[in-house]
């Protein structure tokens, strides 16, 4: 088996004196499409937050391409991570957030544009090429020139996903990114991430409360509920027979909101 | 007649050194208070602590005391010994300077913290975050509070009078003592400060309208 591209090792987190993270271990291999689910407040979105550097840890460790995450190296002693290593380090990751987090002031094509720009040192006409393409993949090619207050829900997000993916990174995280969008407007997003899982060896990692969709993309499914994992299997074996009683109650619940797993 | 364009000649001579005293007020309250103001966010403790004291000492002191000492006691240590109008423009300005920061502080603040999380998402330094996504999305919100600091400062360009600068209220009163004629100059001085705050609020709406093109969908 390959080195694992994300090793997390006795993560802990709290918030004052709410502990939403104990004592999490867990491995992620390169190209794994790993979804996240769990009843809300069980911590999956905080460990996509964490694995981002958009949270601290209390505790713990990670690690990402086999490098620790909030851990440097600094006269022989491993010590907190600074700026300039977090920096080093995000470059593996990209992120999609529940509401998309557009640049308001920026174009569709300047959003997608901005960071291999300034990050990468890209030319323009190679980031302008590249955008192109992402659009394209996504499905928006005519709304370059457009403002983000002037797309649907779901075309934001889709674009928010050709800004991640314009970065290249090797991991991409998906925090909810449906569940800020009107119910006809799922679909779209979930077609271009089925694209996405289907087409590219990117490791990916989903938080998401559409059990039918984590069932389609997922290799691996991690089921939380208070910040730890209860139980982590294939699909099939999560949906269709789970292990722990906690895991069945949760699903009951969400049959009976009326999803279909 | 003619004595009485004379007197108004007087007195637009005045106006022209409180529109100067007003431009360049404006210009180096603008830099000191985009200065002071990331000064007050900056992540640097020390940068924090300089910006703090600057706000609270000018903001906490009469403008009529900071500019008597710029004017009469700065000299005295030997380091500089401004002219009336530089005096002038740098009471103004590091007072109502200090008021912006303040503003621009807020403004940086009020950007939604969902933008400084893209930012680290796409991973964007920190100078790069603020020239590229913060600031011009926190200018269009400091603009309207900018354009009361203008006016402010406009009005406060009086108090150079007391530093023998001959800006328009100071004519106003030469005027008046010469002539008696107290209605006249100061209906014509309350007709300058009204046409040039006029003009800076004219020219903050035109701003703030091109600051906000895009925000909201419109280019």
């Amino acid at each position: 088996m390959t080195e694992p591209i994300i090793r997390v090792q006795d993560l802990r987190k709290s918030f004052g004196t709410l502990t939403v993270i104990d004592g999490l271990n867990f491995e992620v291999k390169k190209g794994e499409k790993l979804a996240l689910i769990g009843p809300s407040g069980s911590g999956k979105t905080t460990i996509l937050r964490i694995l981002m550097t958009l949270e601290t840890i209390s505790g713990g460790r990670i690690e990402v391409a086999g490098e620790p995450l909030y851990h440097m190296q600094k006269n022989g002693a491993e010590v907190p991570a600074n700026e300039a290593h977090l920096h080093k380090m995000r470059r593996h990751i990209g992120m999609v957030f529940q509401h998309f987090n557009l640049f308001p002031h920026k174009t569709v094509l300047q959003n997608i544009t901005l960071a291999p720009m300034l990050t990468k040192g890209e030319s323009r006409a190679n980031a302008d090429k590249r955008a192109g393409e992402l659009l394209e993949m996504v499905g928006l090619s005519d709304k370059a020139g457009h403002m983000p207050s002037q797309l649907s829900g779901g075309q934001k997000q889709r674009v928010a996903i050709a800004r991640a993916l314009a970065l290249n990174p090797e991991i991409m995280l998906f925090d909810e990114v449906t569940s800020a969008l009107d119910p006809e407007l799922v679909e779209e997003v979930l077609i271009v991430m089925k694209r996405l899982a289907s087409e590219t060896d990117m490791t990916m990692l989903l938080v998401t409360h559409e059990m039918s969709f984590a069932s389609d993309f997922a290799d691996r499914v991690l089921f939380f509920d208070k910040g730890k994992i209860v139980e982590s299997g294939p699909p099939e074996q999560i949906f269709k027979n789970p292990q722990e009683e906690r895991t069945r109650t949760f699903l009951r619940k969400i049959i009976a909101a009326g999803q279909h797993v | 007649m003619g004595d009485w364009a004379g007197y108004l000649t007087l007195i637009l001579q005045g106006a022209w050194v409180t529109v100067k005293l007003t431009v360049m007020g404006c210009a180096l309250a603008l830099v000191v208070a985009l200065i002071a103001g990331l000064g007050r966010v900056s992540h640097v403790a020390v940068l924090r602590w300089i910006s703090t004291c600057y706000i609270e000492f000018f903001r906490g002191t009469s403008i009529f005391v900071q500019l008597f000492w710029i004017y009469f006691v700065l000299p005295m240590t030997g380091l500089w010994s401004p002219t009336p109008m530089q005096a002038g423009v740098m009471a103004l300005g590091l007072n109502v300077g200090a008021y912006g920061a303040e503003v621009v502080r807020g403004a940086i603040l009020a950007v939604p913290k969902d933008q400084y999380e893209a930012c680290t998402a796409v991973n964007l330094t920190r100078y790069q975050k603020m020239r590229h996504i913060i600031l011009p999305q926190a200018l269009p919100l400091m603009l309207p509070t900018f354009g009361n600091n203008a006016i402010e400062l406009l009005k406060a360009t009086a108090v150079v009078s007391l530093i023998s600068l001959s800006d328009m209220t100071f004519q106003a009163q030469i005027v008046r003592s010469q002539t008696g004629n107290t209605i006249f100059p100061f209906v014509t001085i309350l007709i300058l400060y009204f046409i040039m705050s006029l003009l800076i609020s004219t020219g903050m709406r035109y701003l703030e309208r091109r600051a906000t093109r895009g925000l909201d969908g419109v280019r």
